[in-house]
């Protein structure tokens, strides 16, 4: 056997995978009520919260470009329909 | 010290003598009792090995799969049916390059739907890059096992032992088991390769995508591995013979007048009826003898064409078919005796589990002498 076919793992923070997008989600801060739902059925985990506050006090959320496949699971799920997914030019 | 046992109870003791660490199985016959036992020598604490029961042979494939990624000794068995709802494993278990040891009780595929004995499921998966070796009497089944296991750890192929069922499985025999301290100097403990199997401390991924850039380089890489395995078998063979005085080192077996024009191929239990048709016939004056195959992947090409350089009539006894082609060993050797002076002609028999006769034999041997080169279905 000559080929080593198993690899190490941990690729995924070498390799980007975000370039497999069609779509990316545009969320609209203004419209956001910072519940948290985008993040916990992201099924990549790229969605996460920004730290910065609203004018009610809560925390923001943004996406992880560098893996967000576009999948849209995000903006279906939004509960005030803050997320929009728009073609992404490339 | 010989002991009358039932085929399959003999390979559960022989498995039980290799020490596996992991056993997982669904049983489908006619391979249970094989299971079975192993089942009830683990119940009765005689075994070392953890016995998971699986929902499907799907299922138990893919628990041996696993088992032999994390390094332990592997072993299942199935049959028909089940060896074809294994078939996407199969090919990953080989892929993956893990070691292990099958079982194939040889049966018949539906439809119509038939228990009984005949090669079609193991040589529809022939190319699934598993090791394919075939049994001709009960205590070859049971030295090919320890074989099997120590050529499988060494190569990093998967083995399938194939004995025919219920002629091989159902059938008692006196019979020599090797016992685990006999084997404990054939067949040494597994040790996988470092930093190839699945360890919280050195943590890998197995089984990963290949792109088109890396696919082929691999799949390469597993013909070559596989083609060249016959040199290790045949001297692992040859060491098991050596410390047991008994068995066969070499992959091709002849049997028979010595110069032959009339020649049978042939695998499996029905070499043995064959055999004793060649003797009839040896004793009536017939120049014929008969060609076993005892490994069918790789396929022994060198062997096989030095033992039938002579034969004029070959005729290949199939208990399996190719639809629309013909059997599918005939079109192996086919392949590999391209004589121009040679006739080579396909004959399907057994399949079902139809009884084969001497009777059946001795009229293969008259057609083979004529002109005719058609596929023939021996019935009776």
């Amino acid at each position: 056997m000559k080929i080593n076919i198993t690899v190490k793992p941990g690729t995924s923070k070498e390799v980007k995978t975000g370039n497999w997008r069609t779509y990316q989600p545009i969320i609209d801060h203004d419209k956001c009520i910072a519940c948290g739902t985008c993040a916990r059925v992201c099924p990549e985990g790229c969605v996460f919260p920004v730290g910065e506050k609203a004018l009610q006090g809560k925390v923001f959320y943004e996406k992880d470009l560098d893996y967000c496949k576009g999948c849209g699971i995000c903006a279906a799920e939004c509960p005030v329909k803050c997320i929009e997914m728009k073609l992404e030019e490339k | 010290m010989k002991k009358c046992l039932e085929g399959s109870n003999a390979i559960a003791h022989v498995v039980n003598s290799c020490k596996p660490g992991v056993v997982s199985a669904y049983p489908i016959t006619p391979q249970t009792h094989i299971v079975e036992d192993l089942s009830k020598l683990n119940a009765d604490g005689e075994s070392g090995f953890e016995f998971v029961r699986a929902e499907s042979e799907f299922a138990a494939a893919s628990i041996v799969l696993g088992a032999s990624a994390t390094g332990v000794r592997s072993y299942t068995a199935t049959s028909s049916q089940g060896l074809l709802l294994m078939t996407e494993v199969l090919f990953t278990i080989a892929g993956m390059r893990l070691p292990m040891v099958m079982t194939c009780a040889n049966r018949a595929v539906s439809a119509p739907i038939n228990i009984w004995n005949d090669q079609q499921d193991s040589m529809t998966v022939r190319d699934s890059g598993w090791i394919m070796l075939y049994a001709e009497d009960n205590q070859e089944a049971v030295d090919l096992h320890p074989v099997a296991f120590k050529v499988s750890e060494q190569l990093r192929l998967p083995v399938m032992i194939n004995v025919d069922g219920f002629i091989l499985t159902h059938t008692y025999q006196g019979l020599d088991i090797p016992t685990a301290k006999e084997l404990a100097a054939f067949l040494p403990e597994y040790v996988p390769q470092k930093g190839q199997i699945l360890d919280v401390k050195n943590p890998v991924s197995l089984g990963c995508f290949a792109t088109p850039s890396d696919y082929m380089e691999i799949r390469e890489d597993l013909y070559i591995d596989l083609k060249n395995s016959t040199k290790i078998l045949k001297k692992e063979l040859a060491n098991y013979k050596k410390m047991f005085k008994r068995g066969s080192s070499e992959l091709v077996e002849y049997y028979g007048d010595k110069k032959a024009k009339t020649v049978f191929v042939a695998m499996g239990s029905v070499v043995g009826t064959i055999k004793d048709a060649v003797d009839e016939l040896n004793e009536e004056g017939k120049s014929v003898a008969v060609v076993k195959v005892k490994c069918f992947r790789p396929m022994p090409e060198a062997e096989l064409l030095s033992k039938l350089t002579n034969a004029k009539n070959i005729a290949v006894v199939d208990k399996s078919i190719s639809l629309g082609k013909e059997g599918i060993l005939a079109t192996e050797i086919k392949s590999i005796c391209r004589q121009k002076n040679q006739k080579i002609q396909s004959f399907i028999t057994g399949l079902g589990g139809r009884d084969i006769t001497k009777k059946m034999i001795k009229g293969i041997y008259k057609k083979v002498l004529s002109k005719d080169n058609k596929i023939v279905f021996v019935k009776k």
